[in-house]
């Protein structure tokens, strides 16, 4: 496979042909958060958390180093003034649509954000696609997906109906970085555990979840059940 | 989802008694499977019926061999489809930036007290559906308000009454069935 040569933070660098500036740079060692991102799914850049800085002099731009892919003779910054400052930026407003997360919070703890500028909106959804992805290009499934535009998107079944190619896998709440579409109590035809957040988990009390596989490994409240 | 009763004079182009399979199979034929036929294809059915039913959609999913959630996002992302039934007339009233200042607030307001409907409803007797659009690019004309394909400019608060007298008599259908999804 062809190699490539390319300078990151200074230090020259070669790496095999198509690959992307965020493998690359986390092949090398350098940290570089992410929350759209996972391995064997198609990068889709939505979280822009893994923005680096290319070019240099007035041609410096930022670009999300997971769709990237290496060029010869680019030259990266991966935490650069300008690259830090967008990702607190991007993190203040994660936090800001999900003040909840812990992971967002987490992230945001790391970066060194320490104010919230903008109003709280309480959702449970960034729109990472991540489950999307992970619905169509792992399970083969396509059960889920965008719908509507603007600040209306959303993502969950047709007509927001239990869908005909769903298995309930679970994978979807799985990889879900927010760690939110788990909760959802309210509509228990649609949820599959709910324990996260819920301090009675809904599968104990509900029948309808006698057929959906749960992946909350420290919630027990089955076994707890099956016991008493 | 409202059903509503279609008097034998209607002038109405589509049927409202459910979705007729083999019409939907055919309209995805015509259109074959190329990549962008998908959009031409919900055009037609809404064309066809006003709206895009339910099962229409299901069909089409199966007709184009796309999954359902695809040609669900497609059909929510753009505004001029409609996933509810929508009266026999569509009133679209233009709030871009030029009408906006020119009065088409108020102008929506009157169509509002006229018809007893906020926008995006429907009369209770399945007569007109309110909706408003961003910018109809005939910003020179406006206010603009389309009824049914038929533009009208320069609309002002008295005009109102006989917009909604004009769209009742039927003079603003066009005679096209096609006409009318690709005016918007």
């Amino acid at each position: 496979m062809p190699e490539i040569g390319l300078t990151i933070n200074g230090l020259p660098v070669t790496v095999d042909e198509g690959t992307t500036l965020l493998e690359a740079v986390r092949f090398l060692g350098w940290p570089i958060p992410t929350l759209c991102y996972m391995d064997g799914l198609s990068p889709y850049g939505a979280c822009r958390l893994c923005v680096v800085e290319i070019g240099e002099g007035a041609e410096a731009r930022l670009v999300s180093s997971c769709t990237y892919p290496a060029q010869e003779g680019l030259k990266v910054r991966t935490a650069s003034e300008r690259v830090l400052r967008a990702r607190r930026m991007t993190l203040e407003l994660l936090l800001a649509s999900c003040p909840q997360s812990k992971t967002i919070q987490d992230l945001a703890a790391a970066h060194g954000v320490r104010q919230q500028r903008f109003k709280q909106e309480y959702e449970d959804c960034i729109l990472c696609g991540r489950c999307v992805r992970m619905c169509e290009e792992q399970m083969m499934a396509k059960a889920i997906g965008f719908r509507n535009r603007g600040e209306n998107r959303s993502i969950g079944t047709p007509f927001d109906i239990k869908s005909d190619v769903c298995r309930l896998c679970g994978a979807c709440m799985y990889v879900c970085p927010t760690c939110q579409l788990r909760c959802t109590y309210n509509e228990p035809e649609r949820a599959i555990c709910g324990a996260c957040a819920n301090l009675t988990p809904p599968c104990i009390d509900k029948e309808q979840f006698n057929d959906m596989m749960c992946y909350m490994s420290p919630c027990v409240a089955c076994e707890i059940e099956k016991e008493g | 989802m409202t059903q509503r009763a279609n008097g034998p004079d209607s002038r109405d182009i589509r049927p409202q008694q459910g979705v007729d399979t083999k019409d939907i199979r055919e309209i995805v034929a015509r259109r074959g499977d190329e990549r962008g036929g998908l959009i031409a294809v919900l055009q037609d059915i809404q064309a066809r019926y006003g709206y895009l039913p339910q099962e229409g959609l299901k069909e089409v999913a199966e007709g184009t061999g796309r999954s359902l959630v695809d040609v669900y996002g497609v059909a929510t992302f753009y505004r001029s489809f409609s996933l509810t039934p929508r009266g026999k007339h569509l009133i679209c009233v233009c709030l871009g930036t030029a009408c906006h200042v020119r009065g088409a607030p108020r102008i929506l307001e009157q169509f509002q007290r006229e018809l007893g409907v906020g926008v995006g409803g429907t009369t209770p007797d399945g007569e007109f559906t309110l909706e408003t659009v961003n910018c109809l690019g005939a910003c020179a004309l406006g206010p603009v308000v389309v009824v049914d394909g038929k533009y009208f400019s320069n609309v002002a608060m008295p005009g109102v009454k006989g917009i909604l007298r004009e769209a009742r008599s039927g003079s603003t259908r066009l005679k096209e069935p096609a006409a009318q999804a690709s005016a918007r």
